[in-house]
């Protein structure tokens, strides 16, 4: 069985060429189309991001007299470091500087034991099933659609009784919660297409439950787990509503002074300062996806020829 | 030689070793049980009491249902939910599967386009939401830009008009999700075995029938998983229609997410809310519990 | 001790501070923005000066109900702050939870039973007790006018109803959005607000807004004011719904619109553009309510810790509600202070107007709480009127229907 997998590896990166060359060949103007379909479609993704980074660069002046859609005829960097250090959102006015090191210490723990937990769990659910063990998949992922709004009050009690309420390990702890049935289809789906005749064969040849998880599951994982990591990331670190409830006032994360700073009712609104704050708060995320994107890609592929 | 090797040693460490995959699913399990389950069962408790601002204990039966049903909002809600839903899922899958496909062919740059068009998902509503309501605000955004390059009929008031509101909130939501579920169906594209495709190609299929007949079929897990996420944002949907509409103009925007918020703490019904909150978790079983259970099963 | 300490000044707090250190408050409120938050810096510094630490806990978003949700998790989570900003209904809600530490003895001690008018007592104090002290008094029955598009049409500013339409039909003559408006559902009920009061009288808003009488609630006259609802809907442009109030306000400032019916709020965006109060921009009551005036008050509310109010809550109570401060947070805020007993020289134009008719409506009984802003009936009701409100706004009703709905809206959510 395994040398039938290897085969059929080796043909799977040989084959792949031939249809390549011979649409080459033929299809010169249907590639052009291609190429500005995809462009119109660039276009439609990057619009809205356009207009916020237009939106930071022009003084407040500019926006409140219409001009939104336009470009700067004033460019300012003043909304970014207004954003960064000044910027009034709380009594003091710090920006949102200091928040980063909060989301970060609760980002941080919170995506690494969920996805830790998630590969194990994908590991047990598909290389050492018993019985009800799809039932139990299926009861984990069923989580996976439960409302937030219903859970935050019964979860602040469970915080309170646990005595982590208003802490980051509460935080991380409620993130890993809600974060472990995804963690958990991913690394499942994934696992199942590995084959299970090598856990085996490492099985008979005495290796443990764990030495067979790191040896032969792990090295493997690494497209999956940027899949789960991305994922796991950009949840926790958009989160506003458990971020909000669950944190202290030394503790909130970026979302909440981000909120903070876009959603006052009564003030002034400095749309420039809010672009400029918005765009500064998701660039975690977009690094991610911007480095880790690439990863993923050349790991799939790379996943998909080992099979 | 090894095979023979466990008979011999059936000791209590073995007995450990055949309970270990489940001692590490445990903590999962519990988890689970404890926080979602758990917390089913006390938000269906509460659905029958009289709570307002916060959870209390009396009993009323049925009379925070009735009242649900006599708010009009409630099935607006849930029309919305439905249209927002089946239109976000499809348009989310076809426009993936399609970039997918496009970018598939061995295309220039295509790490940059893939990255382009999978950003959206780093950014929450929060951030993206004002953007969004200029650019869809017929004053400002679209409609005004074509119109100042001199198409002077164009019309783009979707926004604001109570009947088209809704599916400006699918084209959101679709610009946040689809490059996501893009990526997905790329990853099970790049894993279809080669083999095949070139064999088909050899008895002359077409390359439409090539994705029909093989490449599609294939892309089943990735389908799969693409499902529970999109099914699982779209019910979840909160920020984006408070970002872009409020639920407005009126209540055309609303959802059961912003619905199930409003009643629970925006207006200190919790009763009530909880009672939203069951008849959507009772739905949402009604539609995901079925698929999910033909998917599992025939894969084990 | 500790009431002497109060009232002392900057120098004398030096040496307090040295003295203990006292604990620190934890403060949950949703002024974020920069006028605002600066304002209440000030109360900060006030504490600072008595040796008591500031933690703070800012949660913006949707008028305080974010925060609103914030504090139910902690308070639910056995955490909760030392005090929070609230708004009218929520005060009641709370104390019935038994929840807000009495501050009778901090009350009685520096007289707020005489300066504070009765419709704010109502909300301060529950069962006879005091819950929570004021910060601010805003007004909601304002117009707010682009002066020199009024001098270019020959526009006076309107007195009455009919005044009002007829200059709303000047401007739209000229081809001027008439009315900046953006449909939003508090805006909406804010618009509402102050027709039913013009078109009702304060007794119909008494019996309609705040006793929920089903008969005044049904009656012609509530169709009148859905009928003129309507008639305002038709000078309003047809962008208006989901539009910020500040991007409404904007058009006034940029010469788009003529008028704009909103709070004392608004005059920080024409203050922020550089405009002057009499010059670029005029001030009034909505037409028909000179009298009268519709307020939200901003309050802070003491969550009981154990049997009695820390020295920190009576510290922070006893400051909030010191005229020094009253005076410089409303100064910035736009709104007027919550104590009839103070100098306000300090305050711009329309500044001292509304204080003065503050205080006047406060004597002579018309003074109302504004149903939009949660300060006439509870949260359930005010939400299930704005449905109403917001749907007959957009055509979705016509004025019967509405009433009708109004009654029914009313019946379910009691």
């Amino acid at each position: 069985m395994p040398t039938d997998f290897t085969s059929q590896a080796v043909t799977a990166g040989t084959g792949t060429p031939a249809p390549i060359r011979k649409r080459r060949r033929t299809a010169a103007a249907p590639r052009v189309i291609l190429y500005l379909i995809l462009a119109l479609f660039c276009v439609y993704y990057l619009l809205p991001l356009c207009v916020m980074v237009v939106n930071s660069l022009k003084p407040l002046g500019e926006i409140t007299a219409g001009g939104m859609m336009a470009l700067p005829e004033q460019w300012t960097l003043a909304p970014w470091s207004s954003a960064w250090s000044t910027a009034q959102v709380g009594v003091d006015a710090t920006g949102l500087r200091p928040y980063f090191v909060n989301s970060i210490l609760m980002v941080v723990p919170a995506v690494a034991i969920s996805t830790i937990l998630g590969a194990l769990n994908g590991y047990v659910l598909t290389k050492w099933t018993f019985r009800g063990a799809t039932l139990l998949f299926g009861l984990v992922l069923f989580g996976c659609f439960i409302p937030f709004q219903i859970v935050l009050i019964p979860m602040a009690r469970m915080l309170g009784l646990m005595g982590i309420a208003g802490t980051v390990p509460g935080l991380v702890f409620v993130h890993l919660v809600y974060g472990i049935g995804f963690s958990t289809l991913y690394f499942r789906n994934y696992y199942a297409a590995f084959p299970t005749e090598l856990v085996r064969a490492a099985q008979i040849d005495g290796a443990g439950f764990f030495t067979i998880f790191r040896r032969i599951l792990l090295p493997s994982s690494g497209p999956i787990a940027v899949v789960c990591i991305i994922w796991q990331f950009t949840n926790i670190w958009n989160d506003f509503l458990f971020g909000a409830s669950f944190s202290d006032f030394d503790s909130q994360p970026m979302t909440v002074a981000l909120n903070n700073l876009v959603q006052s009712s009564t003030g002034v609104k400095e749309y420039n300062v809010h672009f400029a704050g918005a765009i500064m708060a998701a660039l975690p995320t977009l690094l991610v996806y911007v480095v880790a994107g690439r990863f993923f890609v050349r790991g799939l592929m790379a996943g998909s020829v080992k099979g | 030689m090894s095979r023979a090797e466990p008979a011999f040693r059936r000791g209590p460490f073995d007995r450990l070793r055949d309970w270990l995959p489940k001692l590490v699913l445990s903590p999962t399990i519990a988890i689970v049980a404890i926080f979602v389950y758990g917390f089913i069962l006390f938000t269906l408790y509460l659905s029958f009491t009289d709570s307002r601002i916060l959870p209390s204990f009396g009993w009323v039966g049925m009379k925070n249902y009735e009242n649900l049903f006599r708010i009009r909002a409630w099935d607006t809600a849930v029309t919305n939910l439905v249209i927002f839903g089946v239109l976000y899922i499809a348009v989310c899958c076809a426009l993936g599967l399609l970039l997918a496909i496009l970018l598939d062919q061995r295309i220039r740059a295509e790490g940059f386009i893939r990255t382009i068009y999978l950003y959206p998902m780093a950014l929450s509503f929060i951030v993206t939401g004002v953007a969004w309501k200029w650019f869809l605000d017929p004053g400002i955004g679209l409609e005004a830009v074509v119109r100042g390059w001199g198409w002077e009929s164009f019309a783009f008031d979707w926004i604001k008009n109570g009947d088209m509101a809704i599916y400006t909130i699918v084209i959101a939501a679709v610009w946040q999700t689809s490059g996501f579920v893009m990526a997905m169906f790329l990853a099970g594209l790049r894993g279809i075995d080669g083999e095949m495709l070139k064999a088909a190609q050899i008895d002359g299929a077409s390359t439409l029938a090539l994705y029909r007949r093989i490449v599609i079929p294939q892309l089943r897990p990735a389908f799969m998983s693409a499902f529970v996420v999109l099914a699982h944002m779209a019910i979840k949907s909160y920020d984006l229609v408070i970002a872009l509409t409020g639920g407005g103009p009126g209540t055309a925007t609303e959802l059961p997410a912003t619905f199930m918020y409003s009643y629970t703490f925006t207006r200190n019904q919790m009763g009530i809310g909880a009672a939203s909150a069951v008849i959507m978790l009772m739905t949402i079983a009604a539609i995901i519990v079925p698929y999910l259970w033909s998917e599992l099963r025939e894969k084990s | 001790m500790r009431r002497l300490t109060m009232t002392m000044t900057a120098t004398a707090a030096l040496m307090t501070a040295g003295m203990t250190h006292a604990a620190d408050v934890e403060v949950l409120h949703w002024w974020t923005a920069g006028g605002e938050a600066a304002a209440l810096n000030v109360l900060k510094e006030d504490l600072a000066g008595q040796g008591i630490g500031w933690e703070d806990m800012p949660v913006a978003g949707g008028g305080g109900t974010q925060a609103m949700t914030v504090l139910r998790a902690r308070v639910t989570s056995g955490n909760a702050p030392t005090a929070v900003q609230m708004l009218g209904f929520d005060i009641t809600d709370w104390a019935k939870e038994g929840a807000l530490a009495n501050l009778n003895d901090i009350a009685a001690e520096n007289g707020w039973d005489e300066v504070v008018p009765a419709a704010l007592q109502k909300f301060s104090k529950y069962d006879g007790e005091w819950v929570a002290a004021p910060v601010n008094v805003h007004s909601t029955n304002w117009v707010w006018a682009d002066k020199s598009l009024m001098d270019e049409l020959g526009i006076d500013q309107p007195q009455t109803w009919d005044d009002f339409i007829a200059a709303l039909d000047k401007a739209k003559e000229a081809g001027l959005t008439p009315l900046a408006h953006g449909g939003q559902a508090w805006q909406d009920g804010t618009l509402f607000d102050a027709v039913l009061l013009a078109t009702g009288g304060p007794d119909f808003y008494q019996k309609t807004m705040i006793d929920l009488d089903p008969e005044a609630l049904g009656s012609d006259t509530m169709k009148q004011v859905f009928d003129r609802m309507g008639v305002l809907r038709g000078y309003v442009d047809d962008n208006f719904s989901g539009r910020d109030w500040n991007l409404a306000t904007a058009m006034v400032i940029n010469d788009e619109a003529v008028f704009q019916m909103m709070g004392d709020w608004a005059k920080g965006e024409f203050l922020n553009a550089g405009q002057t109060p009499g010059e670029d921009f005029l001030c009034f009551r909505f037409p028909d309510t000179q009298e009268q005036v519709l307020f939200n008050s901003d309050q802070f509310a003491m969550f009981s810790q154990g049997d009695a109010v820390s020295d920190e809550q009576a510290a922070l109570a006893t400051a909030i509600m010191s005229p020094g401060f009253q005076i410089a947070f409303n100064k910035v805020k736009g709104s007027v202070p919550a104590r009839t007993d103070l100098d306000v020289g300090e305050l711009d134009a329309c500044g001292q107007q509304g204080y003065e008719e503050f205080k006047a409506a406060a004597s002579s009984g018309n003074l109302f709480g504004s149903f939009a802003h949660g300060h006439a009936n509870p949260a359930g009701v005010k939400n299930a009127m704005y449905d109403v409100i917001t749907a007959h706004f957009n055509g979705e009703y016509d004025s019967e229907t509405a009433v009708e709905e109004l009654v029914t809206a009313v019946e379910i959510n009691m």
